[in-house]
């Protein structure tokens, strides 16, 4: 996937998941949680969605890398 | 219309999922009624026929007023016959005695808040299941329903391949992957985005009134202890490794299930304070805080959690989780809790001393698990640790039995292997 697609998915679910957000208008450094006020249940729903869409295998001790958009984008192409 | 918190007035029914000689069930959800907790199914927990729906849809109808009138089954036609008679029985009201044209007026209740009910949990079934006559209605393993409402298939609809005809896991598995796009669903089926929405300014004078009346009228007493979290977490760590993400626990998992374990330890505080007394509960339905999205806060009921396993705990925490979020709770849910948790999460503060809701007699607030040091064998090492807070009613209980509860919890705690 190209970053564009990645930050495009990722800007879906999230959206999904927080649907009174913009996460589009994210900076990359953001923390997404803080951001978007998800917590853990959003934020595993959301590692799931990923997960499926993409296939890339997140493991839990992962999961500090998937915290702003950069991150995700990087460990998704990774 | 039922009682759906100490603080509801009324409620606007906005969806009748019935309708005029439909035969229900116990548990069927009848209607959608808009509260200020926002859009609830209301469950019906006698079996019968519709005959009448005196509620019409929009129509605001106070506590105990009278939304449908049921017939037991074969008695429809004397029921339509003797409207005097069948007055008496709302379509929430409980049966008279079973001769006919019952002369016993019960206040007509679904659930009323002080009060759970005694049936066994059930299975989540969509509400559409109420529409055909009961008794076509599919046989749909428990393990089958959980998965279909994940992942958003009418079990209903499918054909079945297990004993029986039954629909199975494999069933629902198969038909998620025929429709990969299929969403969660509402109870019709389509996805509708008003179910979820609440109006903030009835929610908060919702939660104003009930914590009002809890600060008004209990007396709290307030116990904190700090819980080395570090075998929990352990477990979990191992649990999770080997699993796909949606097959893994929330760490909140553990705490929920020790404190429903704690509370059959410590029965006092599992309940509720009626006429001056207070009222042991037979089941542990643990009221679980979610805060909503826009600024909303419910406590819906996860049922007799001492008896569920971890795995089966964390797929009621997210299917309740995920109704509370998007419209769908059903009014037994909010009526049920016998104790209530609320938990702040990992990015919440350090520790939270609830607030009692009414007229259940305590509450456990779960801080974050931080790193910090604690002594262990006389020596300071870094651990994960979480403040555990109990407020409890001082007329239901003293400070010794919330101390007993807090020690049981602490204790479950360190053992995960036998959550």
């Amino acid at each position: 996937m190209t970053e564009e697609e990645v930050r495009q998915l990722a800007c879906e679910l999230l959206s999904d998941i927080a649907p009174d957000t913009d996460p589009s208008a994210l900076s990359g450094k953001e923390d997404i949680r803080e951001a978007l006020d998800i917590d853990s249940m959003d934020f595993l729903n959301f590692v799931i969605a990923l997960n499926k869409r993409t296939g890339v295998a997140i493991p839990e001790e992962d999961y500090p890398e998937l915290f702003t958009m950069d991150d995700i984008v990087a460990y998704v192409q990774r | 219309m039922p009682a759906l918190g100490a603080d509801m007035e009324s409620g606007t029914v906005t969806e009748w999922l019935v309708e005029p000689g439909g035969e229900v069930r116990k548990g069927d959800v009848v209607a959608v009624v808009e509260t200020h907790k926002g859009a609830i199914e209301v469950e019906i927990f006698e079996e019968g026929v519709i005959a009448e729906l005196v509620a019409k849809e929009g129509d605001e109808v106070p506590v105990g007023g009278v939304l449908a009138r049921l017939a037991k089954p074969g008695e429809e036609l004397e029921m339509r016959e003797e409207p005097e008679a069948a007055e008496e029985q709302g379509a929430t009201t409980k049966p008279g005695p079973a001769e006919k044209a019952p002369a016993v007026e019960e206040p007509p209740k679904i659930a009323p808040p002080s009060r759970p009910k005694a049936e066994p949990p059930r299975p989540e079934v969509p509400a559409a299941a109420a529409r055909p006559a009961a008794e076509t209605r599919a046989k749909v393993s428990p393990a089958a329903r959980r998965r279909a409402a994940e992942i958003g298939i009418d079990p209903e609809t499918l054909e079945g391949t297990g004993i029986d005809g039954s629909v199975t896991l494999a069933d629902i598995e198969a038909a998620g992957h025929r429709a990969p796009a299929a969403r969660p669903k509402t109870a019709k089926g389509k996805p509708d985005k008003a179910r979820g929405s609440f109006d903030p300014i009835e929610m908060r004078q919702a939660i104003a009134a009930a914590m009002s009346r809890s600060k008004r009228e209990i007396p709290h007493y307030y116990l904190t202890i700090i819980i080395d979290m570090g075998r929990a977490q352990g477990w979990l760590e191992d649990y999770n490794r080997e699993r796909p993400p949606e097959e893994r626990l929330l760490p909140a998992v553990l705490p929920l299930k020790a404190t429903a374990l704690a509370l059959k330890q410590v029965p006092q505080l599992n309940g509720f304070w009626e006429d001056g007394q207070v009222a042991r509960a037979d089941r542990v339905n643990i009221g679980w805080a979610i805060a909503l999205r826009g600024g909303g806060l419910i406590a819906p009921a996860i049922r007799d959690v001492d008896t569920l396993s971890p795995s089966d705990l964390m797929a009621a925490l997210r299917d309740v989780v995920a109704r509370a979020r998007s419209g769908g709770l059903r009014s037994s849910e909010l009526t049920d809790p016998t104790f209530t948790i609320t938990s702040l999460g990992e990015r919440g503060a350090d520790s939270v001393i609830g607030v009692i809701y009414p007229p259940q007699v305590a509450i456990l607030g779960l801080g974050r698990v931080s790193e910090r040091p604690w002594v262990a064998n006389g020596r300071v090492v870094a651990r994960p640790l979480m403040v555990a807070s109990l407020s409890g009613d001082h007329r239901a209980s003293d400070g010794h039995t919330g101390g007993l509860f807090l020690s049981a919890l602490d204790r479950l705690l360190q053992e995960p292997d036998a959550l």
